[in-house]
Formats: structure tokens, C-alpha cells, sequence
């Protein structure tokens, strides 16, 4: 080391200096707004124009909601109560139509009794969705999923509890063909019967079978007919049914749209342009008026069985797309290397194909349910009592005429309770799976 | 073209069901339940209470019915209809009787294949107005904009009142009278036209009802009644009779509360001891018991009582009777003599 600088330089700083924080303007908060909010004369001209429409919006909103009177048995008293209180020109939300009808926005016309049916009903089914949902749940509860729908139609129609139980004794039949007779009598073959002899059981053997149960041991809880359901209970028991049932029937029409086989093919494209091509409240009216015509005088079959199947059969047409746009986003190359493998096709799609597609399809598979889920209350037009048909029956009343934002804004919370978890489910779940970027 | 189809979809239907449905009363009897059609909601008649119980004028009649046939006015399993579904909820069986305020009218009795059994509101369509518009009569509404329900008989009527006195309107569409209600109050249109007892259970509703004014003119006849399928003519009979017991019953002073009196022994007014069955055969040949109206009168009282009840000057709707007055009072409710 020289000395040269030694004589030269008067003073050489020997320590590190202590590192300070940075200037108060540069840090935290202040930086965050200084940089985001106020940074220059037109972000300065947006954000106050902003603050104004929030505080505008915010000042009529909250007095209004927060005013508002809980306790009143119709809408004159709680009028004249909220003049009372604040005089006259001072709106306030009339929540009392709430805290008097809540149990019908949710349950429609459920016997008051019986509201632990339902209730329960939602909580098996939240246990049973949890394995499928999130993978950190014990795998044993698969069971309860499998189980879950026969354990709810049971607890939400009421019945016998024998007829479940008969019906889900064909899923046995099938499963027991598949694994003790599928080696001694070939694939094909047990595949068939699994499907065949199944509902030939259910289509002869399961009513007798189950009848001939209840009348020896009698377990039954008190029948609810379909025609009492409504509000939300309607809402989620039509939503999740389509949401479950489309899924698997949407994959499939994928896989089916891009098959080689003719008839597979073909079918596949006209169903899905067919039932994507017609409006979902036609598709309604032809469940609620025209099947009636077809069917033979008398038939009595539930209404909300039809609206089902016909909400399935319209979300799963556009599943079906959706995946198929998964599909067609994976390289040609996991193609050939599943057939490298040796996989024959199922065992390809299984292992190969669908995890990667369906991955990709997640945003607009659930994008796709929270629009079924929202577009159950077009049942109101064939006057099913979902919350929307509820809250004109509400209104209908001498009680509550007149009473319009409150309904609405409840029904409104409830429909963003169920959809947000669902979008933020969705982003979870692609963030667990965003495999390639880790 | 589209109605065409509708109309002749609705007709097969009808043939379809009046062949299978010929003995409607054995099927209520043997389902224990009377199925009837009611609108999805309109003020006073019909709507569900807090309980889950339905109420309301076009509900009474409903029980009125199940009570004289069943025997219990609570065995009534009550089907929402809306203006679209409820002629095919009949024609396919879906209920055995459709009390929804509908208008009678030729071709919904003659077209459709439906039989209405009588009249148990005669309705009318008016105007309502706020009184700062300053107008007094319907005719002065030239050039106003009117909120009007779309695909309903008020719609035409419109039309033609309008034409007919030779001034102009702009119409404003709407779906529901919950809309229009709104669109009124927001001065989305100077007046609004409906059926006169809407209009009077609309204007209960607002804030200050005496800031509006129902203009005088009625523009149409609207005769809204029960309805049930051609081809069942007995139970059409049940559906018919049940609805003039219930007025009879207000005629001949037979209420609720003396009901229980007048039919423990014939009293001297062979009308009210025929109607009641402590004389006669009157409940035999309709196939019912001889205490067929005693029961549809007791479950809601008579006629009168149920208008009271539900939407008369007691109630936030505050309807006068009017043309729903018996003929002795100058009304135009008249049943035909029990004998």
C-alpha cells in the first residue's frame, strides 16, 4: 500500500458509517401515495375526482344503511318510526322486512321446523366438497364425498331412507361387476354389464327393493315437496347439482369433440352447438311448458329436476368448450408422448392430457360455473321461488309493499358471498398448480 | 305467429288433459290436495305471510274450494304462476284450478279451452297521476308518457282509449308492476296505467300517496275470476257453485260468525237452509256432502268478509266495493238462486 495519499489527503474516514433510513417523503406510506396517487398534476386531477365520487356515493349509502330501522312489523310503521327518529327528509333502509323474512330469502317455503335439515344438508356438503377442493385434507374423506349426495337428497327431500339407499346399491352392483368379473370375462364385456345391469336394477328391482326395506324397518324423515324450496336453499341445491353434474358431462363432450370416431364426434358438436346456441331461459321454458306436452297426462316430474337437467345440459356445453381450449393449448408433443409411453387412451387422457388441459382451463371453468351459479335465478320466470321470485312474493304482501332495496340489497350480498369464494378459490388454486414458474 | 303457435300448442295440450283429467274431483280427493294456480305476487291477492301461509283475496277463494271439497281449508298446495305459465299449468294438469286475477275474456274461454266459473272481481283499468301534473281526466293526457306492462290486455286497451279520443302517447315499457312503481315514482313516465285495484295497492305503498291521484276514467272491463279445464264439467260445477256460495252466502247475511248458528237447524229462509244443507240435495248432486258450502263459507267467511279481509277500505290497499257490491247494493255481484 502507498502512503502517497496519506500526506495528500487531510482526512480519511477509517469506519463505515451507520446506514440511515431513508427521507420520511421516500418511505412507507407517503412514498406509496406520493408515487400512486399524486403524481403528477393529472393522477393529482383523478385521484381527488375519485375521493369525490367514493365520499358522494359513500354519503347517500351508509346514513341510509345505517339508519336503519331493524324492528317494525311493516313498512307504514317503519316509516313512521324512521320520521320519528330523523324527520322527514332523511332517508333510512327499512331492514325490519329482513329481520322478519330472512328464513324465506334462504329457505323458501321449508317447514320452520325442519330447518336443521338444510342446514346440515350444507354442512355435509362443505365436508364432502373439502377432499375434492383442497388435497391437504386426509384422502379418507373421499368417502363421505362419494356418499354426500344420496346422504343430502335424503336429508333435503325427506323420505324413506331406503330408497338411497337401494339406488346407491346399483353403484355397488357395477363396481362389484368391474372388479371380480372383469378378468374372468374381459373388459368390454364388464364394462358393458357395469352400465347395464345397474340400471336395469334401478329401473326394476331398486323400488320394490327399497318399499320392501321401509316396510320392514321404517326409517323416514318427513317428505318436503319440491314446491316448498326456495330462496337460496333453491339457488345452491340447483347451482351446485349443475356445477357437479356438468364438469365430468362437459369433459366428456370435449373429449368427444375431438375424437376421431364419427358418431362420437359428430353428436358431441351438434349437442354443444345446439344447446349453446339457444338462450338458457328458452331452454327453461321447454322444461317448465313444452316438456309437459311430451310427457304423458299425469306424469308428475319435478320441476326442479327438469330445470336441473336442463342448467346441467346448458353449463356443460360450455365446459366443454372451455376444456377445449385446454386441450388444444397442449403441445402435439404430450400427445405422441403419451403414445410413446405405450398408454392406450383413457390412461393417456388420464395421466397426461386432462391434469395439463384442465390446469389451463381453470379460469374459464369456474368463470363459467359463477355464471351458472347466477343464472339460477332465471327460474323466477317460470315461477320457481328462487330469491328474486321470493322477494316479489315478499312484496306482495300488504305488510311489505313498496319495499324494494333492501330485498335486493341482501339478495345481492348473498350471490357475492358464494361467487367471490369461488373466484378466490380459482386463484388458489392456480397458484398450487402454477408448476412451471416455481 | 307466435301467438298462433302458442295458441294451437295450448290446444292440443287441452285435448291432451281434457281427455285424462275428466274426473278431476276423484283426483283431489284421492291426493288429498287441491292444487291451485296463483300469481307470484300482487298486493292483497296473493302472497305468503311470515309463516310460509299464503294469503290473500284469490287465496280464499282457493280455500273456500279445498274446504267444501277436501274438507280442510289448509289442504291446498298453492303453485306460482306468471302471466306466461299459468294457462299451461292448467291445460297440462299441473293444477286443478287457476285463481290468478285473470281477465275473462272471449278467446282465453273459447280458444284456449278454459271454462272460467265466474267473476269474482270485476276489475277495470285506470290511471294514476301525480297531482303537480295537474290534470283531472284521462283525456287531457295528451302527448303524456305512460308506463304500461308489456304483453298484458292493458297494453291494447291503451291503444285504443287513446285512439279511440284522438290524442297522443308515448308508452314506457315495463315488466313488473314492482318496476313500474319505481319508474313512476323516479318520473320515469307521467302516468301509469294498470288494473284500478293495482293502482290503488301501488299508490299504499308510497310515501306520500296523497301527492297522487287515480284519475276517474276506467278504460276497459276486466272480470277477473277462477278458471279451470273444459271437459270437467262436474268439477267445473264444484269450482262455479263454491265461488256463488261464497256470494250468496254475503247476500243472505250468512257470515262466519252466525254460520255455525244458522245451520244447526233450518231457519225460515228456505234459500239459507238449501245453501247451507239443513234442507235439500243441493251437496249430493255436485258428488259432494250436504255441508259442501258451510265449509267453504266457514273457511273464510263470505264473500264480503273475504273482500274486507284482504284488500277492503280496512287494509293499507283500501279498495271500496264498487262493482264488487252486491245487486242489492248496486253492484254487479249476483248469484244465481240455490234451489
Amino acid at each position: 500500500m502507498s502512503d502517497t495519499h496519506a500526506q495528500t489527503v487531510a482526512y480519511v474516514r477509517d469506519t463505515m458509517l451507520d446506514q440511515q433510513d431513508p427521507p420520511l417523503n421516500q418511505t412507507g406510506a407517503v412514498k406509496w401515495i406520493r408515487e400512486n396517487l399524486f403524481s403528477g398534476w393529472l393522477n393529482i386531477l383523478l385521484t381527488l375526482l375519485s375521493l369525490w365520487v367514493i365520499y358522494a356515493a359513500l354519503s347517500h349509502l351508509l346514513p341510509w344503511a345505517l339508519r336503519g330501522i331493524w324492528d317494525a312489523s311493516n313498512l307504514s310503521q317503519c316509516r313512521e318510526i324512521i320520521a320519528e327518529l330523523y324527520g322527514p327528509d332523511k332517508p333510512a333502509a327499512c331492514w325490519a322486512v329482513l329481520a322478519e323474512r330472512w328464513p324465506q330469502l334462504i329457505f323458501g317455503f321449508y317447514p320452520k321446523e325442519l330447518y336443521w335439515r338444510p342446514i346440515l344438508a350444507f354442512l355435509i356438503f362443505l365436508a364432502a366438497v373439502a377432499p375434492v377442493l383442497f388435497s391437504s385434507v386426509p384422502r379418507k374423506m373421499l368417502w363421505v364425498s362419494a356418499l354426500a349426495p344420496f346422504v343430502l337428497f335424503w336429508l333435503i327431500w325427506g323420505g324413506s331412507l331406503w330408497g338411497p339407499i337401494a339406488a346407491i346399491l346399483g353403484f355397488v352392483i357395477g363396481w362389484a361387476i368391474l372388479t371380480f368379473a372383469a378378468p374372468k370375462i374381459g373388459n368390454l364385456i364388464s364394462v358393458i354389464l357395469a352400465i347395464v345391469v345397474p340400471v336395469i336394477y334401478w329401473l326394476t328391482l331398486c323400488g320394490p327393493l327399497a318399499g320392501a326395506l321401509a316396510s320392514v324397518v321404517p326409517l323416514s324423515l318427513q317428505t318436503v315437496p319440491t314446491q316448498n324450496m326456495g330462496g337460496f336453499m333453491l339457488a345452491t341445491i340447483i347451482g351446485v347439482s349443475g356445477i357437479v353434474l356438468s364438469l365430468p358431462l362437459g369433459i366428456l363432450l370435449a373429449l368427444g369433440r375431438q375424437s376421431d370416431m364419427f358418431i362420437i364426434n359428430k353428436f358431441s358438436v351438434a349437442f354443444i352447438e345446439i344447446i349453446r346456441g339457444v338462450p338458457l331461459i328458452v331452454w327453461l321454458f321447454t322444461a317448465s311448458l313444452l316438456l309437459n306436452y311430451f310427457l304423458p297426462p299425469g306424469t308428475n316430474f319435478d320441476l326442479m329436476l327438469r330445470v336441473i337437467i336442463m342448467v346441467t345440459l346448458f353449463s356443460a356445453a360450455y365446459i366443454a368448450e372451455v376444456v377445449r381450449g385446454g386441450l388444444a393449448a397442449l403441445p402435439k408433443g404430450q400427445y405422441e408422448a403419451a403414445d410413446a409411453l405405450g398408454l392406450d387412451y383413457w390412461k393417456s387422457m388420464r395421466l397426461i392430457i386432462l391434469p395439463q388441459a384442465l390446469k389451463i382451463s381453470i379460469p374459464g371453468i369456474v368463470n363459467t360455473f359463477i355464471g351458472l351459479f347466477k343464472d339460477t335465478t332465471l327460474v323466477v320466470f317460470i315461477g320457481l321461488l328462487d330469491p328474486i321470485g321470493l322477494s316479489n312474493s315478499i312484496r306482495a304482501t300488504t305488510d311489505w309493499n313498496g319495499v324494494y332495496w333492501e330485498l335486493f340489497v341482501f339478495i345481492g350480498l348473498c350471490f357475492f358471498i358464494f361467487c367471490f369464494s369461488m373466484g378466490r378459490y380459482s386463484l388458489f388454486l392456480e397458484k398450487k398448480l402454477r408448476r412451471e414458474h416455481r | 305467429m307466435k301467438k298462433t303457435v302458442t295458441l294451437g300448442a295450448l290446444t292440443v295440450a287441452a285435448l291432451a288433459a281434457g281427455a285424462a283429467g275428466a274426473a278431476t274431483l276423484d283426483d283431489v280427493k284421492a291426493r288429498g290436495e287441491l292444487k291451485c294456480g296463483v300469481s307470484t305476487g300482487l298486493a292483497g291477492f296473493s302472497a305468503p305471510d311470515a309463516n310460509n301461509v299464503w294469503q290473500g283475496f284469490d287465496v280464499a277463494y282457493c280455500r273456500a274450494l279445498a274446504a267444501a271439497v277436501l274438507g280442510d281449508p289448509m289442504k291446498v298446495a298453492f303453485t306460482q304462476t306468471t302471466g306466461q305459465t299459468r294457462f299451461t299449468a292448467l291445460a297440462s294438469g299441473e293444477i286443478d284450478v287457476l285463481a290468478r286475477n285473470t281477465t275473462w275474456t272471449f278467446s282465453r274461454d273459447v280458444d284456449l279451452k278454459f271454462e272460467f266459473v265466474g267473476v269474482n272481481y270485476y276489475d277495470g283499468q285506470g290511471f294514476i297521476a301525480p297531482k303537480s301534473l295537474g290534470v283531472a281526466s284521462a283525456k287531457e293526457l295528451d302527448g303524456a308518457t305512460v308506463c304500461i306492462q308489456t304483453g298484458t290486455t292493458t297494453e291494447l286497451n291503451l291503444a285504443d282509449f287513446f285512439r279511440a279520443n284522438n290524442i297522443s302517447y308515448e308508452p314506457v315499457p315495463i315488466e313488473t308492476n314492482a318496476e313500474a312503481q319505481q319508474q313512476y315514482l323516479a318520473g320515469a313516465c307521467d302516468v301509469y296505467t294498470t288494473d284500478a285495484s293495482g293502482l290503488a295497492a301501488t299508490r299504499a305503498t308510497f310515501e306520500t300517496p296523497a301527492d297522487h291521484v287515480i284519475l276517474p276514467e276506467i278504460i276497459s272491463k276486466e272480470p277477473l275470476g277462477p278458471l279451470v279445464r273444459h271437459g270437467d264439467n262436474e268439477w267445473g260445477d264444484i269450482a262455479r257453485w263454491t265461488l256463488n256460495a261464497l256470494i250468496a252466502a254475503e247476500e243472505y247475511g250468512v257470515t262466519s260468525a252466525n254460520i255455525a248458528e244458522l245451520s244447526s237447524a233450518p231457519t225460515n229462509n228456505p234459500e239459507i237452509n238449501r245453501l247451507l244443507g239443513t234442507e235439500g240435495e243441493l251437496g249430493a248432486m255436485l258428488g259432494l256432502d250436504a255441508e259442501w258450502a258451510k265449509r267453504a263459507i266457514m273457511a273464510g267467511g263470505n264473500y264480503g268478509e273475504i273482500f274486507e279481509k284482504n284488500i277492503g277500505e280496512a287494509t293499507p290497499i283500501g279498495l271500496s266495493r264498487g262493482l264488487n257490491a252486491q245487486w242489492t247494493e248496486g253492484g254487479l255481484l249476483y248469484s244465481p238462486p240455490f234451489r
